[in-house]
């Protein structure tokens, strides 16, 4: 069951990040080119889908546990460490080159452009060794 | 740059179907719907018993184009670049900037934004931030 509802919310997930315009990184480029062709439709997906979120958690984890585990699973740790700080900035950089964040490049890969295939390889790479270069950098992982 | 139409309409509509998802994803699996979480936890050495449900949300990303193209009858707009090199850097950058920053648009931009999680709060801030500035210097700087 628990398959079965990811695999319904992955679809959901996708047919919004379609709908919306955030599956095509023309349109993401352009809502980040304040200066230039500035389309700010992506800020009504943010604004929507926050919305949407915000209410829906209200109601949900008022309950006592999720439908299919025994718990919920919340993000734990609290502090803004320079971890946080630094994978967030490399992230935007990596974001703004391409016009593609990980949900996007996942869903477009299904519409078969070499470019995406480039991406998300590189992208997996990144998340597989980012962990390990991290590991050599102390001030990284060194808390606060 | 070419521009790209504004549409507000279908972006509030996507932008509310990726927040359903986001709450279906918590009423029934008791997880955020982070997609750079879910996909790197799907890379070797991470092991877990949530591997089949992980799979089965990156699965319905990949359905969905071709659902939303079967049921519309229309095409999906879709503009990336060409320069393979950028994008592999990008998505390096990417890969490795939501790992370490423990999530992305989705995890910490939706999801984390909605339980105003202080840290999803700064990492959004500071993706926004190096995004809007790679486009900027990208764009208007160094002219590419």
């Amino acid at each position: 069951m628990r398959a079965l509802a990811s695999l319904i919310a992955g679809v959901v997930f996708g047919l919004g990040l379609v709908i919306s315009g955030l599956a095509n990184p023309a349109k993401v480029l352009n809502f980040l080119d304040v200066a230039g062709t500035w389309d700010p439709s992506l800020a009504f997906v943010m604004a929507a889908a926050v919305a949407i979120t915000w209410l829906g958690y209200r109601l949900v984890l008022a309950q006592p546990k999720p439908a299919y585990d025994t718990t919920f699973h919340l993000p734990a740790p609290t502090a803004i460490d320079r971890r946080l700080v630094a994978g967030a900035a490399m992230f935007g950089v990596g974001w703004g080159l391409a016009g593609y964040c990980p949900g996007p490049a996942i869903t477009a890969l299904a519409l078969f452009n070499p470019s995406t295939l480039v991406f998300v390889a590189a992208m997996l790479l990144g998340m597989w060794l980012g962990p390990m270069v991290a590991a050599k950098v102390p001030r990284l992982t060194a808390a606060g | 740059m070419d521009p790209t139409t504004f549409t507000p309409v279908s972006s509030l509509i996507g932008g509310a179907l990726i927040g359903v998802a986001a709450v279906l994803m918590m009423a029934t699996t008791g997880r955020v719907a982070g997609v750079s979480g879910i996909v790197s936890r799907l890379l070797p050495p991470y092991q877990d018993g949530e591997a089949p449900s992980r799979t089965a949300f990156v699965a319905g990303l990949l359905l969905a184009p071709m659902l939303y193209t079967v049921g519309s009858g229309s095409a999906i707009a879709h503009t990336v670049a060409s320069n393979l090199p950028l994008l592999a850097l990008a998505g390096l950058l990417v890969g490795a900037g939501a790992v370490l920053g423990s999530g992305c648009t989705s995890g910490h931009g939706v999801c984390g934004i909605a339980r105003r999680s202080p840290r999803s709060i700064a990492s959004t801030l500071m993706f926004m931030a190096t995004a809007f500035l790679t486009v900027f210097v990208m764009r208007h700087l160094v002219g590419a």
